[in-house]
């Protein structure tokens, strides 16, 4: 049995937990706020973005000679997965969705006899995917060297991209994020890049505006919207991501605290009834050492 | 009449308002898009976008390459990089000039498209420069 010192360490040790944790949620909720802020911002660039792409994909359509980065390069051989985590680790089973989704998707292409190369981005998934695909790794990233993700930190990731398949390094893109839908759920969720996966001539309003005219030509404004869509699809991604992991920890901590609380009062009742038992023993011998002179 | 003008980098809304005319420098020639101009999609170079409210300038914007989507009722400009013109910095700009011509000097002169882009790259850092010097108060055009 715990003596009555060793539950009062206990209890100040729990404690002390209790207030990092109820620390690290408060932090996660403020961050939060400020990344969903940054990707509602981002939202109507990337809105604009579809809409034209939509648009001018739509005059090309049928024609030959498209831009790899739209179809592809017509093969099925080469999987190049992009897995992006977060960087930094307690935030529930945010990481690990990602690193297992990643791990069976490569197991499945593996088992069909696909090459699979990964480009691993966060270090959470880089760290884990070393330990068993290392030899499929070609390159890796972090999420963010600072607090807040900048643009220019997609547009790299895009271009190396780019430049993977322009040397024909890969057939099929796909990166593999943790969708937001709220706070208490992050989706782990396939998304194809390359071939890109256009939605569908949805807009109905558009149809009535008279057909565009571009300039320069239909097929440049293509072969330079399309890279340029590739990176904001990774930075809207990446925004999701950010916002996705402070969710994540914040439901993650509330849960821990609520917990170090549930433990603390178990502890409290144990050292009062242990506290309890000891007096009530001294009583007794005491007593009876009284009795018996 | 007037048309709704919208400058969006990839991080945020720069500018959502009405304006009576927005001129802004096309791939191939400045364009202003008025009321029901024609709709046109077009590509844009390094340079200067003039809101206009009857005649006066009342907003000039650096946009450092991007899209345009011109619609009858509006007007959106997708740049790549976007800032007003008296938040610009000449030593900034001179300084991306200056790394852009030395990359361009170590290129590989085989490599056309990437060759196009890095030209595309420094002709917008010197419009960024000159655009800077423009806002420059006793520099003035």
């Amino acid at each position: 049995m715990a003596s009555l010192k060793d539950l009062r360490a206990r209890i100040g040790s729990v404690k002390s937990t209790r207030k990092i944790t109820s620390a690290m949620k408060m932090v996660a909720a403020a961050k939060l706020r400020r990344a969903e802020t940054r990707a509602a911002a981002a939202r109507p660039y990337a809105d604009a973005m579809r809409r034209m792409l939509a648009e001018v994909a739509r005059s090309v359509a049928g024609e030959g000679g498209q831009p790899a980065l739209l179809t592809g390069t017509g093969q099925d051989r080469v999987h190049l997965l992009v897995p992006m985590s977060s960087d930094r680790g307690l935030a529930g089973a945010f990481n690990s969705n990602i690193n297992r989704t990643t791990r069976n998707l490569v197991l499945k292409l593996q088992a069909e006899g696909k090459t699979v190369k990964i480009l691993p981005v966060g270090r959470k998934t880089y760290d884990f995917l070393s330990r068993d695909f290392s030899d499929l790794i070609i390159d890796h990233r972090h999420l963010a060297a600072g607090k807040e993700i900048p643009f220019s930190a997609a547009a790299e990731l895009g271009e190396q991209i780019t430049s993977l398949l322009e040397k024909g390094e890969f057939d099929v893109c796909t990166l593999v994020y943790n969708q937001f839908r709220n706070v208490m759920t992050q989706t782990p969720t396939e998304m194809q890049l390359i071939p890109l996966a256009l939605p569908d001539n949805d807009n109905a309003d558009n149809a009535q505006v008279a057909a565009y005219e571009f300039e320069p030509d239909e097929g440049t404004l293509l072969s330079s919207l399309l890279p340029r869509n590739l990176q904001v699809q990774i930075y809207a991604t990446m925004l999701e991501t950010a916002a996705g992991e402070n969710g994540a920890r914040m439901t993650a901590m509330d849960n821990a605290t609520r917990n170090a609380g549930k433990a603390i009062d178990r502890l409290t009742l144990k050292y009062n009834r242990t506290r309890q038992t000891n007096i009530t023993n001294e009583l007794i011998e005491i007593i009876s050492g009284a009795q018996a002179v | 009449m007037s048309i709704k003008v919208k400058i969006v980098s990839p991080e945020k809304v720069l500018f959502a308002h009405d304006a009576d005319m927005a001129v802004m420098p096309g791939a191939e020639g400045d364009i202003a898009a008025m009321p029901d101009h024609a709709p046109l999609m077009l590509t844009l170079r390094g340079g200067v976008v003039d809101i206009y409210e009857g005649d006066a300038v009342t907003n000039r914007f650096f946009v450092a390459g991007g899209f345009a989507d011109i619609a009858p009722s509006h007007c959106t400009i997708l740049a790549d990089r976007a800032t007003k013109l008296e938040d610009l910095s000449v030593d900034d700009a001179e300084a991306r000039l200056a790394g852009l011509e030395k990359s361009y000097e170590e290129a590989d002169k085989m490599n056309v498209p990437a060759l196009d882009i890095l030209m595309d790259k420094i002709q917008s850092a010197r419009a960024e420069i000159e655009a800077a010097q423009s806002a420059i108060p006793g520099m003035s055009l």
